[in-house]
């Protein structure tokens, strides 16, 4: 494993679980998929991520259940390991490593203990060239496994995982390349290769893209480009090769998967329509519309009964016998780029940015689930290519998160581009947005900065939109002049130039006193309880391209990043420049809780971050190549719980976290390996030796029986002695509980026995010879199974006792009578005379 | 007309020539000969040994149809909906009898393997049996007689047992005694033509006792006949499949569909090396625009032909080679003989059509342009005379004298001679009433060069020589050569001076007569393809002929041997990309102010072979006129070769030189020919 850096930066929460095909377990219970770095396990009825399976120190590339144990699953990662897993209780059995970056696994019921493997091509570092390896799986006690035995099967294999598939009985595997289809016999160790026109006769691409293999027939169906499905046959002929051609899909087959009995034929793509082909009968399609988005996988459990589709927009689909969508696990929606900011809701302290195309989407970073889809547009979108549609490009949230204001726009290559301006406002009885105040056209033309005034609070909220018609406008909640107007709307109360130049950026102080606008070159401070420009600060030129006031204790700094590369800082006391420094910054971001600031620097192709006080000359953090490619998107997103950290270079994560989008759209974000550890020991807690899923439920009940057992096996470690005897743990009352009630006496003659045993803990310390009779008494007259309860009796503390009386004789019946009688006759007139 | 270098280019656009469509196509395996009907009644026969070629042509006839066509051996028989079996004489280019059936029209005529019974299916319901004899063919017996019409027809390779497709049912039937075996019932299809019967169009029985059908439901279904059940059914279109063809293996089986549409299905193991197999639908060709009527699975390719009048050739690749001549697909769109007759003195144009002919003159322009540029016409192009035959017979051959005062045609029944008096205002036509009595079963007929003899070319390969003058024609000699072949002969070929005629016939022989002796002068040798263009040299006195397989060959008939050029034609061999044209060359022309240029043109190019010139390299361009035009002269002269193709003018039907050394270019555009086929079935077509 690769050593760990103090802070590490982690797909965490929101990672594409469309990223590679979902694996269904055999009971159709759980669902296993590719999250990031772990691989999550939802339940197919709940939706509920169910297990998280940590360890992998890379992207996870592939999960596959192992064909000899359909309670164990195998996954692969980009960090060269294979790791086996116990799926529903989340213990990492074993860990092989192989040693060279993975990007795909597959294996086969009949190759027993054979996994095949997808890895670079040795020379080669990225993935154009891909092989396929057999890993023979050594079969050696212990955690970490180093595989040797590998074994190249075929060259030349693509990077896309849905283009290699085993066939009936894994006699064969087909692999597919560009226009090639390559076929592979085990047996006879031959392979035949079989070669497509780039195009075909109407000029679209034949490429292969996925490839599925009956699981009874020797046919191979392969999905291309152009929306054909070819069924081969005969493919163990050099020339007398055959195939079938079926054509539905007006573009590209993303995938293809066969059902377990060969029956059916799924076929899925762009236009988010899963296909039914009957197989044999491929005339009769059953067609799965609406889908929502682009199917990329699609996985069928081991009875056919459940299907599983995943999206483009990061869902997987539960669909059950092609006709019902049962559920929808969703995860964070990406699209081709988020417009908006990040930002984090300060109610539901969820992630909001673009989703679905004219949607804003609430994201719950603790839980990982998509809370809610705000849809902003309210217009139905269209799929098509070159249509242009309203887009949301701004968004933003007001301090307490009672106002939202978003931006929508449709961009017209010969027409004006269109602009509303909504507000929404949080509406407590169902707890979501409602459309305020829709303002059409703002300004003139583009906007180019919405903010709220962080302080105000309801009524008095103040927004500020600035455009490139060189305006900025202040928006204020006024209420109607007649009542019968309605509620109180937004409307426009101060508009404002400053030279003719465009306003580019504006800022709020975190008391909302002051409000900065930078102007192209020229930052302006304004007052926005009068309106009036406080001061003006310019400094060498270049355009302002991001603005930025201090917190906290640095809240008399304000920061401001310019064209030319410049981070600069002004000190609001002396208005006058404080420090600049040249670095080409990309995102300047300020902790709300703390003073600290955060600053993307684009480098070399590469983003580095600087994490800072603006009153301090060292960076508090610093890490080069974050990732690669300019990050635009980032946000603070509060704890719920602060950490306590004491190590200097990772306090600033202490009470928020940084997450960020790369160019690629994944969201990253920063853990400390404090933070890592107690996830891993929390994972490691759950190692519980029975097959039952951590359910709330049974953490609820089972939540004695570890320590209970733990007690019988190692008696050396018991609980501590001050731990108080549970009541249950009484043999009588355990005898009385679990005997069944027809071998059991009357409930009149129990109940006196009852009451005692429970008279008797009570008194454990006070009167301790007369427990010891009852004890053996109780012990005396009972079923042979108590053999065993008593063992664990004599486990308790009670033994050294025990083991000195047991020297005496044992009663016989009529003694055991007469002590009985004697007990119940009344002794309280004895205290009473001892009283008295 | 147009301006081409040192040409003026009549282009004609007039010939409204429109084919006819398939009906019906029989595949003799042991000949290699395909037999086509058409919906006018003509058949015609392709050598598929040799590059396709189209041999021979019987003409039609008004009123017959022909539903099915059948080779019995070398023997091809054909039945219509008038109700006749004819077998034709296909040395005559003729019927030979026909028997009426005496069932009402008659939908499918079969034979049996051993090709001593054949079997047709009849309006009423009866399958007839008639016995193949060695000279005609005799009503045996009938089978049980059904209700309802028998469709399609096929025997069990045995010969034993016979399965007849009808409405809804297919019945097997003992060919024995007669009995009916088993009925298969074929489903309707559903929704509105549920109340439709179902027309089984076509049935094919295989050796291991599988029926596979085709109806007019779409479907394609496998039957077991031995228990008369439903194996499976495919379903196909949603319209007819009209036809089924067997590979001769029997593991494959080709389904033409009223979409144009071809489907393969393949009898193919279900798993790797297993014995068990099935039939499972396999490849999808789509080569035509509306039904496919007729179709032939020969061992490598799949022939198809229907309503869109053109056959397709389409290769199975696995079962030939990949790039060569025989994995090119083949359309054959035009015939491949001449209908056009040009008179080169007179400047006029005889078209024929199957039931008339059309005389028109030339446009005439004045002007000359600079190459490429369209000429403004003085005079537009005219139809002096449409001539329309008598009787039901229809024309096989016609030709006008290079003067244009002579006009002749045939039919299989009779000749018919015209003689044409044009003025500038007037034109008058007399029928020449005396013909000779050798004038008779005419199958090419051609004028001499002053125009005062004519040619035809009659049975035994022989060709009858008739002498005009202003009033009347007198019989001269019949040409007979002795090498005893029978074919027909295809082309008659007299030189520019009258002393020579070659003939060539399906015989690939060519012969060589002498005029002024009236006998034969010298045969070529023998080459293994069909010559498809003759034509002797004018002043050089050689013959040069052009192959089915592309090969020209130059004959000195002086030296009665090959000429030096041929000789190095041959050693040095003809480009890759000549030998890979899918089209004959179908005329040859010289022209007299320049000896050394050889004309000569298929449906896609014209080109002139210039003899002086050296010959072109295998890896040279064969088509470099565009970039010779574009090189400056001295590399211009060096990259020059003998081939001087020209691709500006499309679908040629023919290509002649005026005597004012213009040229005639006939050209039929094929968007021409689809426009006016009915409309297809209703396809949905994706985003309509």
């Amino acid at each position: 494993m690769v050593e760990q850096a103090e802070i590490r930066v982690v797909h965490q929460g929101g990672s594409n679980i469309t990223f590679r095909e979902p694996a269904i377990s055999s009971d159709s219970r759980f669902l296993l998929c590719a999250s990031g770095h772990n691989v999550k396990v939802f339940s197919t009825v709940t939706e509920e991520c169910v297990q998280e399976l940590r360890g992998h120190a890379d992207l996870v590339t592939g999960v596959l259940l192992r064909p000899s144990n359909h309670l164990q699953a195998y996954s692969c990662s980009a960090d060269g390991t294979v790791r086996l897993w116990d799926f529903t209780d989340g213990i990492l059995i074993k860990t092989y490593v192989i040693g060279y970056p993975i990007c795909s696994i597959y294996a086969s019921a009949s190759h027993d203990g054979v996994i095949f493997i997808a890895t670079p091509t040795k020379g080669y570092k990225t993935l154009d060239s891909l092989q396929l390896l057999a890993v023979h799986l050594p079969q050696t006690a212990g955690q970490l496994v180093e595989t040797s035995d590998l074994s190249a099967v075929l060259s030349d294999v693509s990077a896309n995982p849905a283009t290699v598939a085993f066939g009936r009985a894994g006699e064969y595997v087909a692999s597919t390349n560009g226009v090639q289809l390559q076929i592979f016999f085990f047996k006879k160790q031959k392979s035949f290769r079989f070669s497509l026109k780039e195009n075909s006769c109407s000029g679209r691409s034949n490429t292969f893209t996925c490839v599925a293999c009956h699981p009874t027939d020797d046919c191979i169906a392969t999905g291309h480009e152009d929306g054909k499905i070819r069924l081969w046959r005969n493919f163990d002929q050099k020339r007398e090769y055959t195939y079938r051609t079926l054509h539905w899909h007006h573009s590209t087959v993303r995938a293809l998967c066969f059902t377990p009995e060969g029956s059916n034929l799924l076929s899925g793509g762009v236009e988010s329509v899963l296909v039914q082909w009957r197989y044999q009968q491929e005339s009769q399609q059953d067609f799965l519309p609406r889908l929502g988005a682009a199917i990329t996988h699609i996985a069928v459990s081991p009875d056919g009964a459940l299907f599983c589709t995943s999206h483009s927009d990061n869902k997987i689909v539960l669909i059950q016998s092609c006709v019902k969508v049962s559920s929808i696990i969703q995860g964070l929606v990406k699209g081709e780029a988020v417009q908006t900011d990040l930002m984090v809701d300060p109610r539901s302290k969820a992630l909001v940015l673009n989703g679905k195309p004219g949607h804003l989407q609430f994201y719950s970073l603790q839980r990982d689930r998509l809370l809610f889809n705000l849809d902003v547009v309210q217009q139905e979108f269209i799929h098509q290519e070159g249509l242009d549609q309203f887009q949301v490009v701004m968004a933003t949230l007001d301090g307490a998160g009672a106002w939202l204001a978003t931006v929508e726009e449709r961009k017209q290559e010969t027409a004006e581009a269109e602009l509303n301006l909504k507000l929404w406002a949080f509406d407590e009885p169902s707890q979501s947005f409602v459309l305020n105040t829709t303002v059409s056209t703002p300004h003139e033309v583009r906007i180019t900065a919405v903010t709220f005034d962080p302080a105000a609070r309801g009524q008095t909220s103040l927004l500020v939109s600035c455009g490139r018609d060189g305006l900025f406008k202040a928006w204020r909640l006024a209420v109607p002049a007649h009542p019968d107007d309605g509620g109180p709307s937004w409307t426009c109360d101060f508009v404002s130039a400053y030279h003719g130049l465009t306003p580019q950026r504006c800022c709020f102080s975190a008391d909302g006193s002051l409000l900065a606008v930078g102007f192209q070159e020229v930052v302006t401070v304004w007052s926005p309880a009068s309106w009036e420009l406080l001061l003006t600060l310019s400094q060498p030129p270049g355009i302002i391209r991001d603005l930025c006031f201090g917190r906290l204790s640095c809240s008399k700094f304000l920061l401001g990043t310019t064209s030319s590369n410049q981070l600069c800082c002004w000190n609001l006391l002396t208005c006058s420049l404080e420090w600049s420094t040249s670095m080409e910054v990309s995102l300047l971001l300020a902790d709300p809780l703390s003073d600290n600031m955060a600053a993307f620097c684009h480098q070399d192709g590469n983003t580095d971050l600087f994490v800072f006080k603006p009153s301090e000359p060292r960076p508090l953090f610093s890490q080069k190549a974050v990732c690669s490619g300019r990050v635009s998107r980032a946000v603070f997103a509060p704890r719920e719980v602060a950490l306590e950290s004491c190590e200097e270079s990772s306090q600033w994560l202490n009470r928020s976290q940084l997450y960020f989008l790369t160019p690629l759209m994944d969201l990253l974000t920063f853990s400390t390996r404090a933070e890592e550890e107690r996830l891993m020991t929390a994972s490691k807690q759950l190692v519980v030796d029975d097959s039952v899923a951590m359910t709330p439920f049974q953490l609820l009940l089972g939540k004695r029986r570890p320590h209970h057992q733990a007690a019988v096996e190692d008696p050396a470690v018991r609980p501590p002695a001050d731990r108080p005897v549970p009541p249950g743990g009484s043999a009588a009352v355990r005898e009385l509980l679990q005997s069944p009630a027809h071998v059991l006496p009357a409930a009149a003659a129990l109940c006196s026995v009852f009451m005692e045993a429970l008279l008797g803990v009570a008194t454990e310390t006070r009167s301790e010879p007369e427990l010891i009779t009852m004890e053996n008494e109780t012990s005396a007259g009972e079923t042979p199974s108590d053999d065993q309860e008593m063992e664990t009796r004599a486990t308790r503390p009670e033994r050294g006792l025990l083991e000195t009386d047991s020297a005496d004789p044992v009663l016989s019946r009529a003694q055991v009578r007469e002590l009985r009688r004697v007990r119940k006759l009344d002794h309280s007139w004895f205290s009473s005379l001892l009283d008295s | 007309m147009i301006q081409m270098g040192e040409f003026k280019v009549h282009r004609v656009r007039f010939f409204d020539y429109m084919p006819s469509a398939i009906r019906s196509m029989a595949f003799n395996s042991h000949t290699e000969r395909l037999a086509v009907a058409r919906a006018d009644g003509a058949v015609e026969i392709f050598n598929f040994a040799d590059n396709y070629f189209q041999e021979k042509v019987i003409a039609g006839r008004d009123g017959r149809s022909i539903e099915a066509l059948c080779w019995v051996g070398r023997r091809l028989f054909s039945a219509g909906l008038e109700g006749e079996i004819t077998e034709y004489d296909l040395e005559n280019l003729r019927p030979r009898y026909s028997i009426e059936a005496y069932g009402g029209p008659i939908w499918t005529i079969s034979s049996n393997s051993q090709g001593t019974l054949l079997a047709a299916g009849c309006e009423d319901g009866t399958v007839k049996m008639f016995e193949v004899l060695e000279d005609r063919i005799q009503f045996q017996t009938n089978l049980s007689r059904q209700k309802g019409r028998i469709i399609s027809l096929s025997w069990h390779p045995s010969g034993a047992q016979i399965a007849a497709g009808m409405m809804d049912m297919i019945k097997i039937f003992d060919s024995e005694t007669g009995q009916a075996t088993h009925r298969l019932l074929v489903d309707r299809g559903v929704g509105t033509s549920k109340s439709r019967e179902v027309v089984v169009w076509s049935v094919a029985f295989l050796n291991d006792h599988t029926i596979i059908s085709g109806d007019s439901a779409g479907k394609v279904q496998i039957w077991d006949g031995l228990t008369g059940t439903l194996i499976r059914t495919h379903l196909v279109t949603k319209w007819d499949v009209l036809v089924l063809a067997v590979s001769q293996d029997e593991s494959s089986v080709i389904a033409g569909t009223s979409e144009g549409t071809v489907v393969q299905f393949q009898f193919l193991p279900s798993t790797v090396g297993q014995q068990d197999k099935l039939w499972v639908q396999t490849r999808t060709f789509k080569n035509h625009s509306h039904d496919v009527r007729a179709l032939v699975h020969t061992d490598t390719a799949v022939v198809s032909g229907g309503m869109d009048t053109q056959l397709v050739v389409r290769p199975l690749l696995d079962k030939v080679e990949k790039n060569t001549q025989e994995s090119a697909l083949h359309k054959i769109a035009f015939p491949h003989r001449n209908l056009v007759s040009c008179a080169k003195k007179a400047g006029l144009l005889l078209f024929q059509f199957p039931d008339h002919l059309e005389l028109w003159r030339l446009g005439e322009s004045d002007r000359n342009g600079t190459p490429g540029e369209s000429l403004p016409v003085k005079r537009k192009p005219e139809k002096l005379i449409q001539l329309k035959i008598k009787g039901e017979d229809h024309i096989c051959c016609s030709a006008l004298s290079p003067c244009g005062s002579w006009l002749a045609y045939a039919t299989v029944a009779a000749v018919r001679l015209y003689r044409l008096q044009l003025s500038s205002s007037n034109v008058s036509i007399q029928k020449v009433s005396k013909l000779p009595r050798e004038l008779k079963s005419v199958h090419q007929l051609c004028f001499s060069s002053d125009s005062c003899r004519l040619f035809a070319s009659s049975s035994f390969s022989s060709v009858v020589v008739v002498a005009l003058d202003q009033t009347d024609c007198k019989y001269l000699h019949t040409l007979k050569h002795k090498s005893g072949s029978k074919q027909p002969i295809h082309i008659l070929s007299p030189s520019e001076d009258g002393q020579w005629l070659a003939t060539a016939n399906t015989d690939c022989e060519i012969h060589v007569f002498n005029l002024r002796k009236m006998k034969l002068h010298c045969s070529v040798p023998a080459y293994s393809s069909c010559p498809t263009a003759v034509s002797i040299h004018p002043t050089s006195g050689n013959l040069v002929s052009v192959h089915a397989d592309q090969q020209i060959f130059e004959f000195s008939l002086k030296q009665k041997e090959y000429s030096v050029w041929s000789r190095q034609l041959q050693r040095q061999g003809l480009h890759p990309l000549w030998l890979q044209r899918d089209t004959p060359v179908t005329q040859i022309t010289f022209n007299p102010n320049n000896p050394a240029h050889i004309m000569l043109h298929d449906v896609f190019m014209f080109c002139i072979i210039d003899q002086s010139l050296p010959l072109p390299e295998a890896k040279s361009k064969l088509y470099n006129q565009r970039i010779l035009q574009s090189l400056p002269e001295p590399q211009r002269l060096r990259e020059s070769h003998a081939f001087k193709a020209c691709k500006n003018f499309q679908h040629l039907l023919s290509v002649n030189l005026l005597e004012d050394l213009s040229l005639v270019v006939v050209e039929r555009p094929l968007v021409d020919i689809v426009c006016q086929l009915p409309a297809p079935v209703r396809q949905k077509l994706f985003a309509t």
